[in-house]
């Protein structure tokens, strides 16, 4: 048994745990979830949906008594992160869909979280309130001021237990400092600092300030029609809070150093993968626009996504990924109808598992992928109502590329494209998955005994 | 009883080899085909793909053009005649159209719990 060398993907069956949503027929377009984010011990689940909401769960206590249920996440709080709203100035419709949600570390009792919109980020304070003063002087029970000519005996108010209730309130909101639209969060590693990235421009705050931000990378040309690049995603190195890095549509990773100077538009690394200039072809440029980057929990490597792959970079080689992997590339021959739809513009997104070897991604019928960096093994897995059985172990999915069909594979033609996993998202140290199906979550565990 | 894992989707740092070693056979490779395919349809698509057209149509996203005077005076010029109605693609900009209140999106009213909190 390897059981010594770490979770290699092969030792660990996924098996089912919850699923959050409604099975509708047909899905309204606010529950659709666009971001999925564990906090940094694993025990709050975050998701935000394209209505402007968050939902928060909490992993509960493990019980002695069912062992199996290794800590079901169950709602904890959930609130109105954004709302819809139209700029006259600009006349631009802002939607209140959250592109990304990040969780500061944990400091105190209560918990923090960046969530953002196109336009605002806004940081949330969710806290328990297991307490309420009982026995004020000046009003009654009700709230109702009382008389105080009436009041002849002064009391001292106590604090007495009530049920638990779990607030959120918006301690910031950082508004205006974007005129393109957010994609990236990233909180710094200094815990005082954030940075948020659009199309164009990346700025840096410090959580305390709301009403001023550094830009520290700006790619506008001076004249629009020189266009040619656009910052798809951005994140700050886990450890060293002056590295940063922020991949482009032309597939490039740009890593930047805030010591070298203040605005950061000379990168200190550049990271492409040279072309085979024989295969270029009118979708090259398009299926190599990165749609997430993310550092290595070591910080040593960065994971990039593409339309049709994910590679892995080393911070000390530049000139081309150290691995890649082919997420669906039987999509290379549906190139056209996936640009008439539109569906060779999704943004995927891609993690980590905690100890940086194992990487996951999802694509469509609602089937998700993990490499296993060592082994270098995949396997499929999909999201399904029908694979919904309590501890049901999930069975490796296949998809037919032509010829003979075997009987549980699924041809390319059968795919459902509407179904895209998305966001996915892996617990910091243990083998537990949330992964965002349209307007649903499922959230895998593995095996116990 | 678990299906062996899948085979192959890990490719060295050189590149395409499993793709090159499937196209060896064939005389295009599966992108171009593609290609071929796309321009035939849309023989006027223009020939830098992944430049501005793409681009700007991103950073565009949400723009809505609405002038109240540009209407009125359109309405006023075509007393009699119906006012042009948006074509299937209302986010683009065109010089022609004038956007009309039908034509703008209705705002949302305010929403429900999260069915996940359900």
């Amino acid at each position: 048994s390897l059981a010594g060398f770490g979770s290699l993907m092969q030792d660990v069956l996924w098996c089912f745990s919850q699923v959050k949503g409604t099975i509708d027929t047909g899905v309204t377009e606010a529950d659709i979830i666009s971001t999925v984010e564990f906090n940094h011990t694993g025990e709050l689940l975050a998701t935000g949906d394209k209505g402007g909401r968050v939902v928060i769960f909490q992993r509960e206590q493990e019980s002695k008594n069912q062992p199996h249920r290794r800590g079901e996440y169950n709602v904890y709080s959930t609130f109105q992160s954004h709302e819809p709203e139209f700029d006259y100035l600009k006349s631009l419709e802002i939607e209140e869909k959250i592109n990304k949600i990040r969780w500061l570390p944990q400091q105190n009792a209560a918990y923090f979280l960046l969530s953002t919109n196109d336009k605002t980020v806004k940081l949330w304070k969710v806290s328990e309130r297991d307490k309420r003063p009982e026995g004020y002087n000046l009003k009654d029970e009700d709230g109702r001021l009382r008389d105080p000519s009436m009041i002849t005996v002064l009391r001292v108010p106590v604090l007495r237990p009530m049920d638990l209730m779990v607030e959120a309130t918006p301690r910031r909101v950082f508004a205006n400092a974007h005129t393109y639209h957010i994609n990236s969060i990233s909180v710094n590693s200094d815990y005082e600092t954030y940075m948020s990235a659009d199309d164009l421009r990346i700025n840096l705050w410090n959580f305390e300030i709301t009403n001023q931000s550094f830009n520290i990378v700006d790619i506008k040309p001076a004249n629009m029609e020189e266009l040619t690049e656009v910052i798809t995603a951005a994140e700050f190195h886990p450890h060293h809070c002056n590295t940063f890095v922020y991949s482009s549509s032309k597939g490039t990773i740009r890593l930047c150093d805030m010591r070298t100077a203040a605005l950061c538009d000379r990168h200190a690394k550049f990271f492409e993968e040279p072309e085979d200039p024989s295969n270029r072809s009118f979708f090259s440029e398009i299926i190599s626009s990165i749609s997430d980057v993310k550092f290595s929990h070591s910080g040593r490597y960065i994971m990039t996504r593409d339309y049709l792959t994910v590679k892995v970079w080393d911070l000390n080689m530049e000139n081309r990924p150290i691995e890649t992997y082919q997420v669906h590339d039987y999509l290379r021959s549906k190139l056209c109808s996936l640009y008439e739809n539109d569906c060779i513009f999704d943004k995927f997104e891609c993690v980590w598992n905690g100890s940086d070897s194992v990487i996951m991604t999802g694509s469509y019928n609602n089937f998700f992928r993990m490499f296993d960096r060592n082994t270098k093994r995949d396997v499929t897995l999909e999201a399904s109502r029908e694979n919904s059985k309590p501890r049901a172990i999930l069975k490796p999915r296949k998809v037919c590329v032509g010829g003979k069909r075997r009987k549980d594979e699924i041809s390319v033609d059968s795919l459902d494209f509407s179904k895209k996993i998305l966001h996915t998202a892996w617990h910091p140290s243990e083998n537990i998955i949330a992964v965002a199906a349209t307007n649903n979550l499922y959230i895998f565990q593995d095996k116990v005994n | 009883m678990a299906a062996p894992l899948g085979t192959g989707a890990f490719t060295e740092e050189t590149g395409q080899e499993k793709q090159d070693a499937q196209e060896k056979d064939r005389a295009v490779p599966p992108e171009r085909a593609e290609e071929a395919k796309l321009k035939a349809k849309y023989p006027n698509l223009g020939q830098k793909p992944g430049g501005s057209d793409f681009l700007m149509k991103r950073l565009q996203k949400g723009q809505k053009y609405f002038d109240s005077g540009d209407y009125n005076m359109a309405k006023a010029k075509m007393k009699n005649k119906q006012l042009p109605s948006a074509g299937p693609d209302k986010n683009l900009v065109t010089g022609d159209h004038i956007p009309t209140p039908q034509d703008l999106p209705q705002r949302k009213s305010s929403l429900v719990t999260s069915k996940l909190a359900g």
